[in-house]
C-alpha cells in the first residue's frame, strides 16, 4: 500500500479487470452447472414418465368380441323359468362354448376345443349370467352379444405378443391366431375403452382386473387419516404455538416432533402392529388401522406446517384483538387460526398425498391382501393402491404389466390433482403482510 | 369450529369399529406364502363369484409369516388358513400347540417347478445338479481330487464342466427369505452335493456341517439376489444373454417367448416332466387349515371342497392353467378326502 511509487504496482482497477474474465467465466459454469442439473432431473423424469404412460396407455382399451349366444334353457340346464336357483346356478360357460362350437363347427378334437373355449374370458359366463338374473325374459332368445376376450388375445390384439416368433416360443398358437383372425376380419373384435378396470375389484384374471376395491381402499384410509390427523394436527400446533410456555419441557417436544417427521415409516408399522393389532385387538388388512398409523406418520408434517402458518400471521393481528377486549382464546379463533387456515390446509394436503403414496407400514398391518369385493366400510378388509401396484407387478400374467404402468397412472393423477390444490389454495388465499 | 366436532365424531367412529370387529368374521382369512399366492387367489374370486359367500381375504405374507399369524391362536382375529410352499417344521407345530392351535389339517396342492432360465437368445443350457452345486456353492470340493473343502474357483461355466460354453458364471435368483431360495438349495445344490459321497458321508456324522456346505450360496458376486419380483428376473435375463435366472415355472410358462428353462439333468422343466416327477428341481406346495375354525367361520367347508375339486386342481382345472403342477390322481382323492373328514396332522 505504502510502496505505490514502486515499479508499476497493479492498480486495484487493473486487478480487478485482469481477474474479470476468470470471475464471469465462473459464473458461467455455475450457471451450466446448474442447468445441467435441472436437465438431468428432467430427463430422468421424463424417462421415468415415457416408461410408465408408453406401458401402461394400452391398459385402458379392452379387447371384446361379438358372439351370437342362444340363451338355451337346455344347455343352462333350466326347467323353470321362474326359478331363482335354478337360473343363478345355471351353466353359462356352456353357453359360450356352445355359441363357440357353433362358430367353428370344424373343431372337433376335445383339446382344440379346449384351447377355443379359452379365448374368451371366463368373466364372459358371469357377464350372462347377470345379465338372465335381471331379465329372465332372455331365456329362449338369440342375442348378439360383446363380451371380454381372454387377457392373451387382448395381448396379441394389443401386439404384446409377436405373432412372428415361432410358434413354441409364444403364447398363443397359429390355430388361436386363426381364431382371432376370424373375429377381426368380421369386424367381430375390437379394442374399446376398458371400463372394467375403473369398476371391478382385484382379479386374477388380467381383463377383470381392476383398481376400483384399492381406491376405495385409498379413499377410507385417507378418510380416517384426515379425521383424526387434521383436528390433533392443528390443535397442536394452536396449543404448542399460541398459549405454551416456553421451557425445556416445550422445546423437547418440538425437537420430537421435528425429529418424528424422519423417522422412516416402516417404523410406524411396526408400532401400529404392535399396539393397534396386537394389543387394542384391531382388525387386521382394515382402512381403520392403516389410517391410523397414517395418522401418525403424517402427524409431525401438519404440526410443523401449522406452526408456520401461525407464525407468519403477524403479532399486530393478535395485539389488536387483544387490545379490543378479545379473550385469548377468541383471539386465536376469530382471528388468527382463518388467517393462518389455508397455510395448514396446504400442509395438510401435501400429508395427505404422502400418505397416499406410502406403502412400507402398510405391509406391517396385513393390507397386501389380495382384496375382490369393494370395502365398504373402515373395519372392512382393504388394500390401498401403492399397495395393489406392487401386488400387480409381481403376478406372472403378461397383461398385468400394463395394468401395473395403468394403476401407476391414476396414483400419479390423484397425487399431481392434490399437489395441485394446495399450490392453489396458497395461491388464492395466503395473504401476505 | 369444526375442529372441535371432529375429535369427537372419530372417537365415537373407532368404539363403533371397536365393537363391530368384536362381533366376528364373515369371510374367511388367510395368509401365507407368496408362491402359493397366485394359485389361491383364483381359488377365493371363483368362491366369491360363485357362491353366496364373501370372497376370502388372502394377504401374502411369506410362509415364515405365514405360520407365524397363523400359530398365534384360535379365534376371529387369527387367520384361518395359511400358504405354504415348504412343510411345516416340528418347531411350528409346537408354536401352535402352546397357544392352543392342535388341530391342524394339512393340504398338498400340487407341485411348483423351479426353472433355471436364459434367454431365447443364446443357446439353451444343459445343466445336471452336479454343475449348479459347483458353480454356486460358497464352498467346493477341491479340483484336485482331494477329499477337502476351497472356497469356489470356478468363474466360468467352462471351468465346472468343459460342455458347457464358455461365459462366466452369473446366476440372477431370490434372497435368502424367499421360500424358492430354500427350495432351490434343497433340491438343486444339495442334490449335487450328494453326488460327492465323501459329502454325502458327513450327512450322518455332521449333520449341520454337510448343510453348511450344500445350502450356502457363494457370495463373490456370481449368484446376485435379484429380489423377489421373478418378473423383474425375467426382463433382466432379456436384457443379458450370458445370465441365468431362477424363478418358480409359471413364469417360464408365462414367458416362453422371451426366456428358455435349461436342461436339468437331461430333464426340460415342463408342465409333464415336473408333473410326474421326472424334473428334479420342483418341490410341492401346500396349505393348512385351522380345524377349530371350521364350524365358526361361514364357508370354510365351501372353500375347501373348492379347492380340492377336480376343477380347480385336476389335470384340466384353472389351477393348471395358472401353472400349477396337479398332482396324481389318486394322492389327490386322498387329500381330498383327508380335508373333507377334516383329518389333523399326525403328531
Amino acid at each position: 500500500m505504502n510502496n505505490q511509487t514502486a515499479s508499476t504496482p497493479p492498480s486495484t482497477m487493473e486487478k480487478v479487470s485482469a481477474g474479470m474474465g476468470r470471475r464471469y467465466a465462473r459464473e458461467r459454469r455455475f450457471r451450466v452447472y446448474g442447468m445441467l442439473a435441472v436437465t438431468l432431473g428432467m430427463v430422468f423424469l421424463a424417462t421415468l414418465l415415457f416408461s410408465i404412460v408408453s406401458k401402461g396407455y394400452s391398459a385402458f382399451q379392452q379387447t371384446y368380441m361379438e358372439l351370437e349366444i342362444h340363451f338355451d334353457p337346455e344347455v343352462l340346464g333350466i326347467q323353470d323359468p321362474n326359478n331363482a336357483a335354478q337360473i343363478s346356478g345355471a351353466d353359462y360357460p356352456g353357453l359360450v362354448k356352445a355359441s363357440l362350437r357353433a362358430e367353428f363347427p370344424e373343431v372337433s378334437n376335445r383339446r382344440d376345443k379346449r384351447t377355443l373355449y379359452g379365448i374368451v374370458s371366463s368373466g364372459a359366463a358371469f357377464e350372462l349370467r347377470q345379465m338372465v338374473m335381471q331379465n329372465p325374459a332372455l331365456l329362449g332368445t338369440t342375442q348378439r352379444l360383446w363380451v371380454l376376450a381372454d387377457d392373451d388375445v387382448d395381448m396379441l390384439v394389443k401386439g404384446h405378443i409377436d405373432r412372428n416368433v415361432e410358434e413354441s416360443g409364444r403364447r398363443m398358437s397359429d390355430l388361436q391366431i386363426g381364431w382371432i383372425d376370424h373375429f377381426l376380419d368380421a369386424g367381430r373384435m375390437e379394442l374399446r375403452f376398458n371400463t372394467v378396470f375403473l369398476t371391478a375389484g382385484d382379479s386374477r384374471e388380467p381383463e377383470l382386473a381392476g383398481i376400483r376395491s384399492a381406491i376405495t381402499g385409498s379413499l377410507l384410509t385417507l378418510l380416517v387419516t384426515l379425521s383424526l390427523s387434521f383436528p390433533i394436527g392443528v390443535a397442536a400446533a394452536v396449543y404448542l404455538e399460541e398459549f405454551a410456555p416456553t421451557n425445556r419441557w416445550t422445546d423437547l417436544i418440538e425437537v420430537n416432533i421435528n425429529n418424528l417427521a424422519a423417522v422412516p415409516s416402516i417404523v410406524f408399522g411396526l408400532l401400529g402392529l404392535a399396539v393397534f393389532i396386537n394389543f387394542f385387538g384391531m382388525p387386521r388388512s382394515a382402512p381403520l388401522v392403516g389410517g391410523m398409523v397414517l395418522t401418525l406418520m403424517t402427524l409431525p408434517t401438519i404440526i410443523i406446517a401449522a406452526r408456520a402458518a401461525l407464525k407468519s400471521v403477524p403479532p399486530s393481528i393478535r395485539e389488536a384483538a387483544l387490545g379490543i377486549g378479545a379473550s385469548k382464546m377468541q383471539m386465536v379463533f376469530h382471528h388468527v387460526l382463518p388467517l393462518a387456515m389455508p397455510g395448514m390446509l396446504t400442509g395438510t394436503i401435501i400429508g395427505m398425498a404422502q400418505a397416499l403414496g406410502e406403502t412400507a407400514p402398510l405391509l406391517m398391518l396385513g393390507m397386501v391382501a389380495f382384496i375382490v369385493d369393494i370395502p365398504g366400510g373402515v373395519t372392512d378388509p382393504a388394500t390401498v393402491l401403492p399397495v395393489q401396484i406392487y401386488l400387480w407387478a409381481d403376478s406372472p400374467e403378461r397383461a398385468f404389466v400394463e395394468r401395473t404402468s395403468a394403476a401407476i397412472m391414476v396414483l400419479l393423477g390423484f397425487l399431481v390433482v392434490m399437489n395441485a390444490l394446495a399450490v392453489l389454495l396458497r395461491k388464492r388465499f395466503e395473504r401476505s403482510w | 369450529m369444526f375442529t372441535k366436532t371432529l375429535p369427537v365424531a372419530a372417537a365415537i367412529g373407532l368404539f363403533l369399529a371397536g365393537t363391530a370387529q368384536a362381533a366376528g368374521r364373515d369371510y374367511i382369512s388367510i395368509v401365507g406364502s407368496s408362491t402359493v399366492y397366485p394359485f389361491a387367489t383364483v381359488v377365493a374370486e371363483q368362491f366369491g363369484k360363485t357362491t353366496e359367500y364373501k370372497t376370502p381375504k388372502i394377504e401374502s405374507t411369506g410362509s415364515g409369516g405365514g405360520f407365524k399369524l397363523f400359530c398365534a391362536g384360535v379365534g376371529v382375529e387369527h387367520p384361518d388358513i395359511t400358504n405354504a410352499s415348504r412343510a411345516i417344521k416340528a418347531s411350528e407345530i409346537e408354536q401352535c400347540a402352546a397357544n392352543g392351535v392342535t388341530e391342524i389339517v394339512e393340504v398338498k396342492i400340487g407341485y411348483d417347478g423351479i426353472a433355471i432360465a436364459n434367454s431365447k437368445a443364446a443357446p439353451q443350457f444343459q445343466l445336471t445338479r452336479r454343475d449348479l452345486f459347483l458353480a454356486l456353492a460358497a464352498k467346493v470340493p477341491n479340483p484336485d481330487g482331494t477329499q477337502t473343502l476351497v472356497e469356489n474357483p470356478y468363474k466360468m461355466w467352462s471351468d465346472v464342466d468343459a460342455n458347457l460354453p464358455k461365459i462366466a458364471i452369473e446366476v440372477l435368483g431370490p434372497p435368502p427369505t424367499s421360500g424358492t431360495r430354500d427350495a432351490f438349495a434343497e433340491l438343486a445344490m444339495e442334490g449335487g452335493c450328494k453326488t460327492f459321497d465323501w459329502i454325502k458321508e458327513m450327512k450322518h456324522a455332521d449333520k449341520k456341517a454337510y448343510k453348511g456346505v450344500c445350502h450356502t450360496v457363494r457370495e463373490d458376486g456370481a449368484y446376485i439376489e435379484a429380489g423377489e419380483n421373478d418378473n423383474l428376473i425375467v426382463q433382466k435375463l432379456e436384457a443379458n444373454p450370458n445370465a441365468l435366472g431362477v424363478f418358480g415355472y409359471s413364469f417360464l410358462e408365462q414367458n416362453a417367448d422371451k426366456v428358455q428353462g435349461s436342461l436339468v439333468d437331461g430333464i426340460a422343466p415342463e408342465f409333464e416332466t415336473i408333473a410326474n416327477g421326472e424334473y428334479p428341481v420342483s418341490r410341492p406346495l401346500f396349505f393348512y387349515v385351522k380345524a377349530a375354525h371350521v364350524a365358526g367361520i361361514p364357508g370354510m367347508k365351501e372353500y375347501l371342497a373348492e379347492f380340492t375339486s377336480d376343477k380347480a386342481w385336476g389335470d384340466e382345472g384353472y389351477l393348471a392353467d395358472k401353472g400349477l403342477i396337479p398332482m396324481p390322481k389318486a394322492e389327490r382323492e386322498q387329500y381330498a378326502a383327508d380335508v373333507a373328514a377334516l383329518k389333523p396332522l399326525a403328531k
